[in-house]
């Protein structure tokens, strides 16, 4: 299968992410420039972490008005598959695609650490790997992981299983029902603040992020 | 150009005498950053830099442009940065100005190198009254690049064009080279224009553009513009060259207008390059950089009459022979002179320091605490130390960095030295930095050659072999014959370390002036040392690893407490030499701990320094964050003063674990190095148990430990 990284001007987590599925997985992947606007045939698309566009506005505000991203949204609303992860998340909840907002973390200071997730919801392209109510150890690397949205959204969230990783244990960031990765109704976006990337190799110490690029892989598979 | 900062005028004579070359030096002194072969057609290009002056007078911006003009430095040599470490001294914990200075150093820190997306992976900070007037912040990055992609900053090619990259020129930052040149006092605090403002997003657009500008060959030259901007830059690359350049100011970019000659030489803006293109080639290059949304002109050309002719409206503004202005600074041997007080700080009679704390304690209990044993004024000091800012845990520092971007870091910060994964081999690189300032003034020598030694042993105890040093030497007024006489032996001090470790000093600093009328800060020359990795599986962290692992202690104990943090945090005392630093010694150990690790027996490696012994096997219990940590109940047989044997800070030692049945293979070992070692007790339980002195419970350890350094505001 093939997967297309976004690079935005400020992206720093693009080559990471190709890094993964690339080198790792052994699938075909492919940049994406943020001023153009073919997305080159790929089936999933990831957002990566960074400071797109440096986020001087609100993060991920400018992000959504690049050529690229016009695509990604008709890419989504097709059904294809989108990853967001950490300032991939913030763009796509400031392009529509996810419901909700990342504000400021409560500690109004950057935070870099490993913490531990709760797998809620192990039915999803992106999950299938996982055991329901897995506990996994990822680190998140950010200063607006802060997840708000109303109560209508957060009851919506919750009864359609949209939630599908919380903070355990610990919440490192005031996020609103310890949410720490949400996907759209459709099941093809997933937007997440922890960086999946930096565990999933044995000599980092952990690979517990693997299995979500294994589950997006089995599940292109099984659609073949 | 001849300031101090630009021109190492009052420093040069004696930086000549520190080792430079040896088998894996591609580039010393005198680039934009020192460069090592670390083999696989792959070298480390690394450099550190002060930003001190900048950093008290603003500290978020000060910090910031300090490590984005260190990663410039890096990058201008082609290589990608991977790693950021930092050093940082501070006044006193107490001081009003501390808090205010630390918060804004370490946010303007994570700022920029968060977002220019380079991981902080490790560091040190200490506070002492010193700093009080003049905080350091000494910024080390380091990259890797292919060793035939090398870039430097030589502008050849007679009619080549030259390149101006990056941000536009605005008026800040002129001066600051000067500014940096000079002791506050004189209300120059309030020179806070001469600051730059760093813009991290332009620097990251920068490092792209320039990595693919280089890929393209187009590129004959490139350099950063830091201190003294377009000047600086300009006279240096036709310097190396020995050649002359020809630049038109009405090209150059501007912020803003109405900007004199004098203005746009001068100015100290940041995120900009200059460039050397080959001829016809100039549009490939442009071409990338507007790609990337920046701005590129060319603003002059190559000439053959070493000269400097720099056009404005039409008109010569300058007309400068190069070489005479770059070669002719001057000079200066500066008196040198012993300072009066060396012997009497030097003087400590142990008879005379009781073994009972007399200042006051934060924990003046002298009954015993749930689940303690032990003696109680021994719990009691250590109680106080592990909880002062300079031995508490840094965490709250490092979570502000992303210390795991690049997907490289293998070991983390807090421990003894982090360790990064170079993608594409089977290698590693660790990364330390680290200089015991107190012992620096009261012998700069010993105290400049423990600071080679204590990065050497932080390099070993993570499995790598030290391999090169960059340095940051911060000192004070050189105008100070005392001043001077403490540069000299600390470069004496330097040089000798590095020649028996055999880690030669490929790039460096010097930050003189560092002080407030007429108070100067301790000698501070800083190291970082690089040290490789054959095999990155093949690497050790501090923390014991697991329950009924028996506790090897390499090296040996004495009872030397001269400048130890004990003496300063329990007694009040600055006093005494350093311990006494035996290279053969230092050199048997590396060779025990290194065979340990790579044959993997060696499950936990953590050397002692400061807070000595009793913090050293704390500091193998503890992990920030981790639960459930791991205790320790130790026995040492010794004939020493208690406080020496918990709390001395003698050197050669390293805190080594491993499985009770290799314990006697790596006693063998040790034996075949000369290095005395032997089992000092057992990892396991809930408690720190050592002699019948200590015993305290790992919670009740762990709280003090995590909160020492939350100073908060007045």
């Amino acid at each position: 299968m093939k997967f297309g990284i976004i690079v935005f001007p400020g992206s720093n987590c693009d080559r990471d992410c190709f890094h993964v599925p690339n080198n790792i997985l052994k699938q075909e992947t492919a940049y994406l420039w943020h001023k153009d606007k073919d997305l080159k045939g790929v089936d999933c698309v990831i957002i990566p972490g960074g400071f797109s566009y440096g986020d001087y506005l609100r993060c991920g505000a400018i992000a959504k008005q690049s050529p690229i991203m016009k695509s990604v949204v008709q890419f989504a609303n097709g059904g294809g598959l989108v990853l967001g992860i950490c300032n991939g998340f913030q763009v796509l909840t400031e392009a529509g695609l996810l419901p909700g907002v990342l504000m400021r973390n409560s500690s109004l200071t950057f935070i870099c650490k490993h913490v531990q997730l709760k797998v809620e919801n192990n039915e999803t392209s992106f999950t299938k790997k996982y055991k329901k109510d897995e506990i996994i150890s990822v680190p998140i690397a950010h200063n607006d992981g802060n997840y708000y949205c109303d109560e209508v959204t957060l009851k919506r969230l919750e009864a359609k299983k949209q939630i599908v990783f919380r903070y355990h244990g610990e919440n490192p960031n005031g996020a609103m029902a310890n949410i720490a990765g949400i996907i759209n109704e459709r099941g093809n976006v997933l937007g997440m603040m922890p960086h999946p990337e930096r565990v999933s190799e044995d000599i980092l110490g952990a690979h517990d992020g693997l299995k979500l690029f294994e589950s997006v892989i089995a599940c292109h598979c099984e659609e073949r | 150009m001849w300031s101090e900062q630009s021109s190492y005028k009052s420093s040069k004579i004696h930086l000549k005498k520190l080792p430079t070359t040896g088998a894996f030096v591609v580039q010393g002194p005198g680039e934009n950053a020192g460069i090592i072969d670390i083999g696989d057609g792959l070298c480390v290009a690394f450099k550190m830099e002060s930003h001190n002056h900048p950093s008290f007078i603003e500290p978020f911006q000060g910090a910031a442009t300090g490590v984005g003009g260190i990663l410039r430095d890096v990058f201008t040599m082609g290589a990608r940065p991977i790693a950021n470490l930092n050093s940082l001294r501070f006044g006193a914990a107490d001081h009003p100005k501390t808090p205010h200075l630390l918060k804004g150093v370490v946010s303007g820190i994570a700022h920029y190198g968060n977002c220019f997306g380079v991981p902080t992976v490790g560091g040190e900070v200490y506070f002492d009254e010193c700093y009080n007037g003049n905080i350091l912040v000494n910024a080390f990055a380091a990259g890797i690049v292919k060793k035939e992609e090398i870039f430097k900053g030589f502008a050849s090619g007679i009619g080549n064009p030259v390149i101006y990259i990056g941000s536009k020129t605005g008026r800040d930052g002129i001066h600051g080279a000067t500014m940096a040149s000079d002791v506050f006092g004189g209300g120059n605090e309030e020179r806070r224009p001469t600051v730059q403002v760093g813009d991290p997003f332009t620097e990251k657009l920068l490092l792209e553009a320039c990595l693919e500008a280089m890929k393209t060959g187009a590129i004959v030259g490139i350099q950063d513009m830091g201190a003294a901007g377009l000047t600086s830059s300009s006279f240096e690359m036709a310097s190396r060259a020995g050649t002359g350049i020809e630049m038109d100011l009405d090209k150059v970019p501007l912020r803003e207008e109405g900007m004199t000659p004098y203005e746009i030489m001068l100015s100290e803006s940041q995120e900009r390059m200059l460039a050397v293109v080959q001829k016809g080639r100039e549009n490939e290059v442009l071409d990338i950089l507007k790609k990337w949304d920046l701005d590129a002109e060319v603003v002059g050309i190559v000439t053959n009459d070493g000269h400097m002719r720099v056009r404005k409206g039409g008109e010569i503004v300058v007309d400068l022979p190069i070489a005479p202005l770059v070669h002719a600074a001057p000079v200066y041997e500066r008196p040198i002179k012993r300072p009066a007080w060396q012997d009497k700080v030097q003087k400590l009679d142990l008879k005379k320091i009781m073994q009972v704390p007399v200042a006051p304690s934060p924990h003046p209990s002298p009954s015993r605490g749930e689940g303690e044993g032990g003696g109680a004024i021994y719990n009691s000091a250590f109680k106080k130390l592990i909880s002062s800012p300079n031995i508490a845990s840094k965490a709250w520092i490092y979570r502000q960095y992303d210390h795991m971007i690049g997907t490289d870091t293998v070991v983390l910060p807090g421990s003894d030295a982090a360790v990064l994964r170079i993608k594409g081999t089977n290698k590693g690189i660790a990364l330390t930095v680290d200089c015991n300032s107190r012992w620096c003034y009261l012998d700069p020598y010993w105290g400049a050659a423990h600071a080679i030694a204590e990065n050497a042993r932080n390099l070993v105890a993570s499995g790598a072999t030290p391999r090169a040093v960059t340095d940051c030497l911060n000192f004070g007024n050189p105008e100070r014959p005392e001043i001077m006489w403490q540069f000299e032996q600390a470069c004496l001090g330097l040089s000798e370390a590095c020649r028996q470790f055999e880690t030669p000093i490929v790039s460096g600093n010097v930050s003189l002036y560092n002080e407030t009328g007429k108070e100067a800060i301790y000698p501070t020359p800083v190291c970082a040392m690089v040290g490789v990795l054959e095999d990155v599986t093949k690497h050790a962290t501090q923390f014991f690893k697991g329950e009924g692992d028996a506790i090897i202690l390499l090296g040996e104990n004495t009872d030397e407490l001269g400048g130890s943090e004990y003496l300063k945090v329990i007694h009040n005392k600055v006093a005494g030499t350093p311990p006494v630093l035996d290279f053969a010694r230092e050199k048997s150990l590396h060779k025990v701990t290194l065979t340990g690790i790579a044959r993997g027996i060696i499950k936990s490696a953590h050397d002692v320094s400061v807070g000595g012994l009793a913090v050293a096997l704390a500091e193998c219990c503890l992990r920030e964050g981790r639960n459930p940590v791991i205790g320790a109940a130790v026995e040492i047989n010794a004939n020493l003063r208690h406080d020496a044997l918990l709390f001395g800070e003698a050197a050669a030692r390293i805190i080594v674990s491993c499985s009770p049945k290799d314990a006697d293979l790596l006693l063998t070992i040790a034996k075949s190095f000369g290095c005395p070692a032997s089992v000092i007790g057992t990892s396991g339980g809930r408690n720190l148990k050592i002699n019948d002195l200590i015993d305290i419970g790992l919670d009740e350890i762990y709280n003090l430990w995590i909160g020492g350094l939350l100073i908060t505001d007045h």
